[in-house]
């Protein structure tokens, strides 16, 4: 962090309203101030979203109060809604295409960032970038005319021949479902993780790299026990990029999921997500209860968003070792 | 040193330099065949009239996204104006100046932010921007891809700024500058590369969103003059063409992914070869 | 660099306003459905009165109807007509104006199957609440004799999103059952007994497509347009009628007789021989006070069109023409738009 003391050749900062005249006429004051506001802008921004979601799902929150969180019924015509079933697609699609996309992330950033020439790796992660604009609408459409029939002819039948005995891949297989939404996400986040960790493995000094090395480490030894450490924190952020995106993604969920809000222990069956559904239902929604309860969902996620943020924060805490960047 | 320990270690080199290419490589592939079947598809039905005329009703030949086309383009550039200024401020303020707790508080809250699906983010705008005018307009739109981009910037903002040596900084601060002034002179531009690279992949993510738009910027076959009415953009078109029963608004929607991917390719390129030219890049 | 950049927004901003001119420029929003037909509509009546824009966009029924009660649109669209209490909630009186007739139909996919399957409504009610579970069930095999049923398992396939499709399908197993009427009802999204969920018609029929022993409902534009293989359904006076524009129009006929003044009515399982019995009305809804003279007058002129002129645009695009009693019903009502 940069250190607070201003090397001015004025007097030292002391407090009392001059010394504070005299720091804003140099201008860090303003700096101070303006940069502050905009970051208090983003908090107003948020509480101002929770807020609408608050207002707008009153109706739903009092008819069905703490219910709503442990119900697994979605019923528009009579009116009962309960999230469960969503929040457990939300959670295991999230997870499954973490479990793929970051060590595949990871290890083409190290590759492109550490090991391959810049000559390479450059236009390589330039196109890598790109993957980034494209509309949802359409890695939907590639999910459901690539990946769903793969996943039905032929990656499904090999799960369930040499690993069938385990429940997650028990039951029947349409080639839409949990772990094809999973892998459809994956893609998708994948061009966030290799970006992000690709430049902050860059900006490691050179010296830390070439001190290994001197030591008598081998390449892969100077990349994995030095350079990935130092660059942990901005890795970590961009697995925090792609967890949102996994959360909140909805247009190509929705194409291969399957849409059925059950809760199964297989990740071949169909299940649901919350932004999936709202995405579904939202704009059709004629009765003031259904779009209260949609809107509860929304809500619900933000929550789960909270959660899971902070118990990844602290894992990572945890989990502390030296290493690090000297912060 | 032990022989044996020494022809592990070797192996274990070579082993994780061949997978970490096989990662590499499988993404690259995948990215391939996306880009492939993207340029196929939307390549079929990519003419000039696409870029030239308004869109027109089905069974009738030829019509366009030209309204799409720069319907899109104006709504990127109210996200930018909207979003990237406060990622980039609150990112320096967190790098900076930022207190622990608060900024623990700030970043914790973009991330939630960043979370939120983009049809909420709609939903909130259409309540600020829609509800109380009354009418959809390109702003409102704006708005919420604003909303949108500034959690990626911000945090790559932050993230690039403290990649900056304190060297770098004290080396300025010797030499008489205030603080502002090396932030602005010295810091930011070593860390420009970085930061411009968040900014980039912020705004190709919201270019290609559909859901927020719906109840917002609403769309438009016709074209939008100013700010203040609803507008067309290439991924509603995308959206409203892809569900159709006609094969011929099918092959419009690709083609439209194929502009859209073009739109983001130029700015990028754009960007960075503004950057290369004022000299700014990496500190390393 | 910045003179560049002035000079590009200065141009964006130059030809974005080009044309904006004294015209009429209306918004409108609703059904998914009659997209195709409205959009044909809007565009040819604007090459007749260059200086009217009607702007449509299908963000669905339910949004159409939002938007029409929070007044962000001139006229919205809807594939379900607008229950009592939604009409409460508006602040205006909203007429309803049925535009264009539509039908969903059920597609399969079963294998050593080619030909077209007759379903019973006993048949898909049980298939859809989950009590039929295979092709050779007697009550499917009974309406087939000749046909080789084989002994799979029955996938059922509906709309995952909210839809007027999803509507008349449930309503018309709502009529068909009173098992499912009670049990789940009909709406744009119900709580499915079974099924997996597509999205949209294409995403149903790519399911269908993809998986053996599949059935689904999609509507019939779709069908014809991308040539998908659909069944026959049984009406109510018990025979098997397989879908097109004919038998749509017959069951609105059938209808047309009894067809209230504000013209919400569903007419599926519709009285009549060859009436088809899975279809439906698409409505406008328009305000009956519209403060505006040009835009009223806009719009009464737009309905006097399409009433007339615009009925020839349908077939062309695989939707019904309204029968002759409802557009002279509607042809009165346009006088009640102030």
């Amino acid at each position: 962090m940069a250190t607070a003391t201003t090397f001015d050749h004025a007097a030292p900062p002391q407090a009392g309203p001059r010394a504070f005249i005299a720091r804003l006429r140099h201008g860090d004051e303003i700096a101070h101030v303006i940069t502050l506001v905009f970051a208090a802008a983003i908090l107003l921004i948020t509480s101002m979203l929770v807020y609408e979601l608050w207002v707008n799902s009153v109706l739903s929150r009092t008819k069905f109060g703490w219910h709503f969180l442990w119900t697994s019924v979605w019923d528009p015509v009579f009116d009962n809604f309960g999230s469960l079933p969503f929040i457990y697609g939300t959670l295991v699609t999230a997870v499954v295409s973490l479990v793929i996309a970051v060590p595949l992330g990871l290890a083409a950033a190290i590759f492109l960032a550490d090991l391959a020439p810049r000559k390479f790796s450059d236009p390589v992660s330039f196109l890598i970038d790109l993957l980034a604009a494209v509309p949802s609408v359409i890695y939907g459409l590639l999910g459901v005319f690539v990946v769903v029939p793969l996943m039905r002819t032929v990656i499904g039948p090999v799960l369930k021949s040499t690993l069938g005995f385990l429940p997650i891949f028990r039951g029947p297989n349409y080639g839409v479902g949990f772990l094809t939404a999973g892998i459809v996400l994956a893609i998708m986040v994948v061009p966030f993780i290799i970006s992000v960790s690709r430049e902050v493995l860059l900006t490691v000094p050179r010296e830390q790299r070439e001190a290994a090395l001197a030591l008598g480490a081998t390449r892969w030894e100077s990349t994995w026990q030095v350079v990935v450490p130092w660059a942990r924190t901005g890795i970590l952020g961009s697995v925090f990029l792609a967890l949102a995106r996994a959360l909140g993604e909805t247009m190509a969920v929705t194409m291969v999921i399957g849409n059925d809000p059950k809760i199964s222990a297989s990740l071949l069956a169909p299940g649901y997500t919350i932004a999936a559904v709202i995405a579904n239902e939202f704009t059709e929604a004629t009765g003031n209860l259904y779009l209260s309860a949609l809107i509860e969902l929304g809500l619900v996620l933000f929550l789960m968003t909270f959660i899971l943020n902070g118990l990844a924060r602290i894992l990572i805490v945890a989990t502390e070792r030296g290493g690090g960047r000297p912060s | 040193m032990n022989r044996a320990r020494l022809m592990w270690r070797k192996s274990l080199n070579a082993v994780m330099l061949t997978l970490t290419g096989i990662a590499a490589l499988a993404v690259v592939s995948i990215l391939f065949l996306i880009l492939g079947y993207l340029i196929y598809n939307g390549g079929k039905s990519l003419n000039w009239a696409f870029f030239t005329e308004l869109p027109k009703p089905v069974g009738e030949a030829g019509g366009g996204m030209a309204n799409a086309i720069v319907g899109s383009l104006k709504l990127l550039l109210l996200a930018a104006v909207i979003g990237l200024p406060v990622g980039l401020m609150a990112g320096i303020y967190l790098a900076e100046f930022g207190g622990k707790v608060f900024g623990f508080v700030v970043r914790y809250t973009t991330d939630l932010l960043n979370g939120v699906p983009s049809i909420v983010i709609g939903i909130f705008a259409y309540s600020l921007a829609v509800l109380p005018v009354k009418h959809f307009s390109a702003l409102a739109g704006g708005l919420a891809l604003g909303v949108m981009v500034i959690p990626i910037t911000m945090r790559s903002t932050e993230e690039f700024l403290r990649a900056i040596p304190g060297s770098l900084r004290e080396g300025a601060m010797a030499l008489g500058a205030s603080k502002w002034r090396t932030i602005a002179t010295v810091v930011l531009p070593a860390a420009s590369g970085g930061i411009i690279t968040g900014m980039l992949l912020s705004l190709a993510r919201v270019a290609g969103e559909t859901a927020p738009l719906l109840f917002t910027a609403f769309g438009n076959r016709f074209w939008s003059p100013g700010w203040n009415q609803p507008i067309a953009s290439l991924p509603v078109m995308i959206y409203n063409y892809a569900i159709s029963p006609y094969d011929d608004w099918h092959r419009q929607a690709w083609a439209a992914g194929l502009v859209l991917l073009g739109l983001v390719l130029i700015a990028n390129l754009g960007c960075r070869l503004v950057l290369s030219r004022t000299g700014a890049g990496r500190s390393a | 660099m910045r003179k560049a950049l002035t000079l590009a927004l200065f141009l964006l901003g130059l030809t974005a306003t080009a044309g904006a001119q004294s015209s009429v420029l209306l918004n409108a929003a609703g059904a998914t459905f009659p997209y195709p037909i409205y959009s044909k509509w809007f565009d040819v009546y604007h090459m007749q009165h260059p200086t009217i824009q009607i702007n449509y966009q299908s963000i669905g029924s339910g949004g159409g109807i939002r938007q029409l009660q929070a007044g962000t649109v001139d006229f919205g669209a809807s594939d379900a007509p607008m229950t009592d209490d939604q009409l409460g909630q508006t602040k205006v009186k909203v007429l309803h104006f049925p535009t264009v007739l539509g039908a969903v139909v059920p597609t399969y996919n079963v294998a050593g199957v080619s030909g077209d399957l007759n379903f019973t409504q006993k048949a898909l009610t049980g298939i859809y609440l989950g009590t039929i579970t295979k092709w050779n069930d007697p009550e499917i095999t009974g309406a087939n004799k000749g046909v080789n049923l084989p002994n799979t398992d029955i996938v059922v396939v509906h709309r995952s999103d909210g839809s007027g499709t999803s509507f008349i399908f449930t309503d018309f197993l709502s009529k068909a059952s009173d098992a499912w009427k009670s049990k789940v009802g009909a709406s744009a999204s119900v709580n499915w007994p079974v099924g997996l969920g597509g999205k949209g018609n294409e995403g149903v029929t790519g399911l269908v497509k993809q998986t053996p022993g599949a059935i689904g409902y999609i509507e019939l534009i779709y069908a014809v347009q991308n040539n998908i293989p659909y069944g026959k359904v049984q009406n109510a006076s018990g025979k098997f009628v397989k879908a097109d524009l004919a038998g749509v129009t017959a069951a609105a006929a059938g209808a047309a007789k009894s067809i209230p003044d504000d013209f919400r009515v569903s007419i599926t399982n519709a009285p009549g021989a060859t009436a088809y019995p899975i279809s439906s009305f698409t409505w406008l809804l328009i305000p009956t006070q519209i403060p505006d003279a040009a835009k009223r007058d806009a719009i009464k002129g737009f309905l006097k069109w399409m009433l007339t002129d615009g009925q020839n645009y349908n077939e062309g695009l695989s939707y019904a023409k309204l029968p002759k009693l409802v557009v002279d019903k509607e042809q009165k009502a346009i006088a009640l738009i102030q």
